[in-house]
């Protein structure tokens, strides 16, 4: 068709406006499922890192600018787990997302990989059942493992966690995201800043250990 | 034109990954296992299918001059709307591929089919070629996929062969994207040309 002003406008405007109100319409129809189904998957992760439980609570921290959310689960009116949504940026595709259930002891209960983009086949793995990051951690204290500078780190950095084959940018992130979760659960389960034990003494020893001031 | 020939084009004389050699960015960056490829190349399937169908029924309305943008915006309508649908109706999909939906719009197949295809043929056929340039590329990248994912991770679908030991990591990493693809695209054209 021969173009001219009237009709280039009067084409675009009516295309544009018929597809923002196609999208508009899908986005109405979609907004409740959609909120569903990131419910359900939420209510699943948590559900798989912490024992049963009635009523969850959340707290919000903020460590490193990242948001970390805790959620303090209990039954019959006595707490029986913390659930930290935790995060790392120094994943090899992109951020690591994990779910990590506390006993109120300070036991991994279970770690869930909520969302990751590393390498399929390599970093990939820390989703896998019984892989060995998780096998290092679960139902241990983090107090108790070897600690560097404080925190938890993989045995190529001179902790004692058995990082993934091949895999070491992806099990650094998986492992700072757990130290997070960590710091977030003492923070709250505590309700105070942790200073104490590990992470109050890497406050002057290590840079990375600006975490633990941030925390209040 | 034969029905059935407009949609084999699109797999084997056409097709946009070997041949055409289009949208080479998806290819590349998401094939790293099968499962990624495939469902990359139906999610690509899905909106190629839809665009052509809708440009073709008003390719005669649209002035020339912004027939792109009038393009462009129907794209990315389609890959809005399907990536909400995924989102709210398969969020196990969703998870696995939701990285890739956005990446549809700026697909050159697709805005490539529009503009050779089905701004110029009737809606049936224009559904029919988008049939067949979206099989023609989910082919593709599976097997793509599969041989990256063998050869690298010692794998197919997610279910290890048990080698995975003695693959070499180059496969799935972007070099052995670009080794994968040179080397497939030299057997399917010889392969073709018979």
């Amino acid at each position: 068709m021969k173009s001219s002003l009237r009709n280039m406008t009067a084409v675009l405007f009516g295309i544009t406006l018929i597809a923002s109100a196609g999208v508009g319409i899908v986005n109405m129809i979609t907004a409740g499922p959609i909120a569903q189904a990131e419910l359900a998957a939420k209510t699943e992760a948590l559900n798989g890192v912490l024992p049963a439980f009635e009523t969850t609570e959340t707290e919000t921290l903020t460590l490193d600018e990242i948001p970390i959310v805790v959620y303090i689960a209990s039954a019959d009116n006595r707490i029986v787990g913390y659930a930290v949504e935790t995060l790392s940026k120094q994943g090899f595709g992109g951020p690591v997302s994990l779910m990590v259930g506390f006993t109120p002891a300070g036991e991994v209960i279970n770690v869930n990989v909520l969302r990751q983009t590393e390498t399929p086949g390599l970093g990939t793995k820390m989703a896998d059942e019984d892989n060995s990051l998780i096998r290092s951690i679960k139902g241990q204290q983090l107090a108790q493992k070897k600690l560097v500078g404080g925190k938890l780190a993989v045995a190529k950095d001179g902790g004692d966690v058995d990082a993934l084959t091949a895999a070491t940018i992806s099990s650094r992130a998986y492992v700072d995201a757990i130290n997070r979760a960590w710091i977030a659960f003492q923070g709250v389960s505590t309700g105070k800043v942790p200073t104490d034990s590990a992470s109050g003494a890497t406050l002057s020893s290590e840079p990375a250990a600006q975490e633990g001031g941030q925390n209040e | 034109m034969n029905k059935l020939k407009i949609i084999l084009s699109g797999i084997v004389k056409n097709n946009p990954t070997f041949v055409l050699v289009l949208g080479m960015c998806p290819t590349l960056g998401t094939t790293t296992s099968a499962e990624n490829g495939m469902g990359m190349g139906l999610a690509t399937m899905a909106v190629l299918i839809m665009s052509n169908l809708v440009i073709s029924l008003v390719k005669n309305i649209i002035p020339d001059k912004v027939r792109i943008p009038a393009f462009i915006v129907i794209i990315a309508s389609f890959v809005t709307i399907i990536q909400m649908l995924m989102q709210a109706f398969v969020p196990a999909l969703y998870a696995s591929l939701g990285v890739f939906i956005p990446l549809i719009v700026v697909n050159c197949i697709i805005l490539g089919r529009a503009e050779a295809f089905a701004s110029k043929n009737p809606a049936f056929d224009s559904v029919l070629d988008g049939l067949g340039i979206g099989l023609g590329f989910t082919l593709s990248l599976t097997v793509i996929g599969a041989v990256r994912e063998i050869l690298g991770g010692g794998s197919i679908f997610g279910v290890g062969l048990g080698i995975s030991d003695y693959t070499p990591l180059i496969f799935v990493l972007a070099p052995g994207a670009f080794l994968v693809l040179g080397y497939l695209m030299v057997l399917f054209n010889k392969l073709a040309k018979k």
